[in-house]
């Protein structure tokens, strides 16, 4: 599979990161030889073969439904870039 | 005597005859590092003046026959990828440079708070645990003390870089495909990376949520069970965790591999593996034999499924783990914005390095629609078909040996360019996180220009006894640290 | 073509919060209101390196729901993250569920004017609310609270059975009215505990495949929403007949201007890289877990309702009006507890009490005095203490000044009088005041004794026992 520019541009949009003109070709290529390797997975024999999502057979871990307050409450805004009113600040969402 | 030397078993030894303080232990490790950060860089953050400050203090409390835990006073160094109250952690990036973790990891509040060991620092490793040689860090570029020209492997090289140039009398590592295995061997120092779901990740910052796991990087394979029976076991916090019982890891030495089962998957030692490390895992091999194991070919012809399944897998993992460091929050925020998109886009730009945003473009690439059945779905397929290929040969042997890395440290810079190059340095040990099992990296010699060489011994699922044993009772009759020491050739070129 | 050529065919996805303690994926509180980001931790606010883990209730209430719409449950589900960047959302990913939801295949069923419809519920998943965007003080910026990010929600999928904004009313009153049945959600649609995103299309009769549909998000009051659906029928036919095209797309109904309005870039499409949540682990339900949920289950609505005709012998009209709000419903199972007349506490709900409230724009569950008190209320109307007609104004005081309605009567002096020579005394003192309407009764004018009666009635300030006045006029009038 070729990796398109413009793809490639969309999937940065989609990770909000920024590409400059100079950098695209790069990340393309590197995005196009690591794909190349990726491709071997295609190979594999998993006809077949579950998917695993974790490596272990674990399930149904829960909790109870009972209320523990953290206690540093004002430690999780302590790193806030911008903050007003105890909330954090970003630029007017309509 | 010199103190830095020591491992923490015989620290512990010294310690309880009274031949040593916990200061002197701590003042020690001050001075060492003092001498030897300029030339190795292992540290984004030192804790000197708090680690003797601390050691005081619990010198005091042991005095008053307070129960700290039974490494009270012992110094540690954290990798600055887990969470630390008050510290900063960084993840060695751009984006975390002044984050200050509202809380402690599990691990970290075990060692740190349960445990009273003492923290001189939090270590330096590749930007978001993303890289081989730690050359990816946002703030230095770590040296190997063997040959201060050449990398200390990574992403765990600050960990691994300042057990072997003995800055820290043992440190935490975190492995995602061979991050602390690759720089442990690089390093010429024992890593193990605990079976997926022993230890607990709460509180360390996600990389890819399925393969990541806490270990242990230590002098010896005795302090690695020691400082694993310390950070396994149960945290409700983490669901990915195994409710196992805590176990005593050192009660596994027995110093004894008569009959012992090892397979021996000839694909580990095919093309892109260096001749020197091969001829040295041959030689180990042969002490095997010699000290009674059984010792066999086998295949396991997985490899290089499994590292093309981990990039796909991680790096979609990380594209998602990542997406919450947003300039919102916490975090770098770029100066440059008029709009909230701007504050998205600038400040995960600026905030993340080359290596980082390259993996996020790849995980969201083989997530989003049209390629997800390609390569994300075909990943987790194919992870199916590694942990059965595992299992088949676990069935057979007690314990799989191969090399922990093809090639023994590279110089600084020699890959940085390639990063699928860099990428199949990881060919050895992913496979191993991919099926969730315990690897554990030991030194089995050194190459001609002196550079130390890992063998990795791969273990049945929560059997971490196993391969320790294996491991130790190399270790006792190899005794790799009397032979060689770091010599920090190489500096100030 | 005119309107009634055209086909409506109308889907809700609603989303309730669930009324537990605590948020779905940490232990911290779920209370509606508090100083903003104080009901937060690591785990709700993505700090690095925190992990989600699974509150029990919420599964045990999605079930609950399930079951309650006839839902399949799976046995083997699990959790996915919806990727997208939002500053309500901390993570950037929504830990929702994607191809293996709690539960499957459903249905509620309305009453329409065509009889009983089926409306299918595709799925019902369970997955965490974002935070809350604040105006800052000087309209230049947005605020982030993060209060509410991490409340469990349910969502729930219907099949696009709905033909009319009378049927989409009707469905979502249905399920507001199960979902308060089962404990599962206050469905406080004013705290927006209950939303809905409606989606909504056209055909023309008898066309097979379905139009291309809009959808409207975070609807949350049943006015608006039947007001959006007619607004959006109309628009989407205009189009049509103009021969213009309907765009799949979102729309914000403003409710000022009445109107529905695009809300975001049509190119911009929505890739959400949905993939299974590696920090948790699959969730795989005992056929025992969901038998004993099952088992459990509170009486439904249409239970109630049945049992209602059945043994109380109430209209079918009270019966469902009574039924339709739990809160109402329980509030009558408890005052007929005590007065033990359930017609007459099912017509004072059903007439003056819904009056009232509807007057007042209130909820039943906001009605300010307690079922005994209405009981008591009814009891002292049967005693003979006071007639209907003061008892209506007892009711108006209680709503204003809930207190007992002996007090309210006592206090305002309300009493009936039934004494024999109390209303002698009074019934003479209007004849003697009255000549002419006495004498009209005498030649025969029936209607002349109301009028003698309504003057004693005037005379007493309504305390007067009418039955007693009545007969008294009509012995003193032989």
């Amino acid at each position: 599979m070729k990796v398109e520019r413009e793809e490639l541009l969309h999937i940065a949009k989609l990770a909000n990161l920024k590409i400059n003109e100079e950098e695209i070709d790069d990340y393309l290529l590197n995005l196009q030889d690591i794909l190349n390797f990726a491709n071997i997975v295609n190979d594999a024999p998993v006809e077949g073969l579950k998917e695993t999502v974790g490596s272990d057979d674990r399930y149904n871990v829960f909790r109870k439904d009972e209320v523990k307050e953290f206690e540093d409450e004002e430690s999780l805004l302590q790193n806030a870039p911008e903050k007003e009113n105890h909330m954090f600040k970003i630029p007017k969402v309509l | 005597m010199n103190i830095t030397e020591l491992t923490v078993h015989e620290l512990k030894e010294k310690l309880d005859k009274k031949e040593l303080t916990i200061t002197e232990i701590t003042k020690a490790y001050v001075d060492r590092i003092n001498e030897k950060e300029k030339d190795v860089q292992s540290f984004v953050t030192t804790l000197t003046d708090e680690a003797i400050e601390k050691s005081k203090k619990i010198e005091e409390k042991l005095k008053n026959n307070e129960n700290l835990g039974k490494y009270a006073g012992i110094p540690i160094g954290i990798k600055d990828n887990m969470c630390t109250k008050g510290i900063k952690t960084t993840c060695s990036s751009r984006m975390l440079e002044n984050f200050i973790s509202p809380y402690d990891g599990t691990v970290v509040n075990r060692v740190i708070n349960e445990e009273n060991m003492i923290d001189l620092g939090k270590l330096n490793m590749d930007e978001f645990a993303m890289g081989s040689s730690t050359e990816t860090s946002y703030f230095k570029k770590t040296k190997n003390p063997w040959d201060l020209r050449k990398v200390p492997g990574g992403s765990s090289g600050g960990s691994a870089a300042a057990v072997a140039a003995n800055m820290v009398p043992w440190a935490l590592g975190s492995d995602t495909g061979g991050s602390i295995r690759q720089p442990a061997s690089l390093c010429g120092v024992v890593g193990l990376k605990p079976t997926y779901g022993l230890v607990s990740r709460y509180g360390l910052v996600a990389f890819a949520s399925s393969l990541d796991q806490i270990g242990p990087i230590t002098k010896d394979v005795r302090d690695a069970a020691m400082l694993l029976s310390i950070i396994a076991g149960h945290d409700e916090k983490d669901t990915t965790s195994a409710n196992i019982p805590k176990k005593d890891y050192t009660k596994a030495l027995k110093n004894d591999v008569n009959g012992l089962k090892i397979g021996v998957p000839k694909e580990f030692f095919g093309e892109g593996i260096n001749e020197e490390v091969k001829e040295s895992i041959n030689k180990a091999i042969e002490k095997y034999k010699e000290l009674g194991a059984i010792v066999e070919e086998t295949s396991l012809d997985v490899a290089e499924y499994a590292l093309a399944t981990y990039y796909i897998i991680a790096c979609a993992e990380a594209s998602s783990n990542l997406g919450r460091f947003d300039g919102i929050r916490y975090g770098y925020r770029t100066k440059n914005f008029t709009d909230l998109q701007e504050i998205y886009e600038n400040s995960r730009s600026e905030g993340f390095g080359a290596e980082v945003k390259r993996r996020i473009i790849l995980g969201t690439y083989v997530l989003s629609s049209g390629y997800y059945d390609a390569y994300y779905k075909k990943a987790q397929q194919v992870r199916t078909l590694v942990k059965n290929e595992f299992a088949k040969n676990l069935s057979k042997y007690d314990v799989l040996l191969t090399p922990t890395s093809p090639t023994t440290a590279f110089k600084l810079g020699e890959k940085s360019n390639n990063p699928l190059e860099m990428y199949l340095a990881d060919i050895c040990t992913v496979s191993v996180n991919i099926a969730g099992l315990p690897g554990l990296s030991i030194p089995c010699g050194v190459d001609k220009s002196g550079m130390p060489i890992g063998m990795q011994l791969i273990g049945k699922a929560f059997d971490e006894e196993t391969i320790l044993n294996a491991g130790y009772t190399f270790e006792q009759a190899y005794k790799f640290r009397e032979k060689y020491k770091p010599d920090f050739k190489g500096g100030n070129n | 073509m005119p309107r009634e050529d055209y086909e409506t065919v109308i889907g809700l996805e609603v989303h309730a919060e669930l009324s537990t303690k605590t948020k779905i994926f940490c232990s911290c509180p779920t209370d509606f209101g508090g100083e903003p980001n104080t009901h937060c931790c690591p785990v709700c606010m993505a700090m690095p390196g925190a992990l989600p883990v699974l509150n029990e209730k919420v599964v045990e209430y999605a079930v609950k729901a399930g079951l309650a719409t006839n839902c399949t449950i799976s046995r083997d589900s699990k959790n996915d993250r919806k990727n997208y960047f939002y500053p309500d959302l901390p993570k950037s990913y929504q830990i929702s569920q994607y191809d293996k939801p709690l539960c499957e295949k459903g249905y509620v069923e309305i009453e329409t004017e065509e009889g009983k419809k089926k409306i299918g519920i595709t799925r019902i998943h369970i997955e965490e609310d974002a935070g809350k965007l604040n105006h800052d003080d000087y309209g230049r910026g947005s605020l982030v609270d993060l209060n509410r990010a991490g409340v469990p929600l349910i969502e729930i999928v219907s099949e696009p059975d709905m033909r009319s904004a009378q049927d989409a009313d009707k469905y979502l009153k249905k399920l507001k009215s199960i979902l308060e049945y089962i404990e599962v959600s206050d469905c406080k649609m004013q705290e927006g505990s209950l939303r809905a995103d409606v989606n909504v299309s056209i055909r023309k009769k008898g066309q097979k495949e379905f139009g291309t549909r809009t959808e409207m998000k975070n609807m949350n009051s049943f006015k608006s929403i039947t007001r959006a659906i007619e607004y959006e029928i109309g628009r989407q036919i205009e189009v049509v007949e103009n021969g213009g095209k309907i765009y799949q797309e979102t729309l914000r109904w403003d409710e000022v201007s009445g109107k529905t309005f695009p809300m975001r870039n049509k190119e911009d499409s929505q890739d959400y890289r949905y993939f299974p949540e590696p920090d948790l682990v699959p969730i795989r339900l005992s056929e025992e877990y969901i038998e004993n949920i099952r088992k459990n289950l509170p009486e439904l609505p249409e239970n109630r309702k049945q049992r209602y005709l059945e043994e109380y012998h109430l209209t079918e009209k009270g019966a469902n009006i009574l039924t339709a709000s739990k809160y109402l419903s329980d509030f009558f199972e408890e005052a007929i507890k005590i007065c033990n007349n359930p017609k007459a506490v099912c017509n004072w709900l059903m007439s003056d009490v819904a009056r009232i409230l509807n007057e007042k724009e209130m909820e039943p569950d906001e009605i300010p005095f307690k079922p005994e008190e209405l009981a008591e209320l009814i009891e002292l109307i049967e005693k003979g203490t006071i007639s209907s007609k003061i008892a209506k104004d007892v009711l108006d005081k209680m709503f204003e000044n809930p207190e007992k309605p002996s007090k309210i009567i006592k206090d305002n002096g309300w009493v009936q009088i039934s004494d024999e020579g109390a209303i002698k005394a009074i019934v003479q003192k209007i004849i003697d005041a009255n000549p002419q309407s006495v004498q009209d009764f005498k030649s025969g004018k029936e209607k002349a004794l109301g009028f003698l009666v309504g003057q004693a009635m005037k005379e007493t300030k309504g305390k007067a026992n009418p039955q007693m006045l009545n007969k008294m006029f009509k012995d003193a009038l032989k």
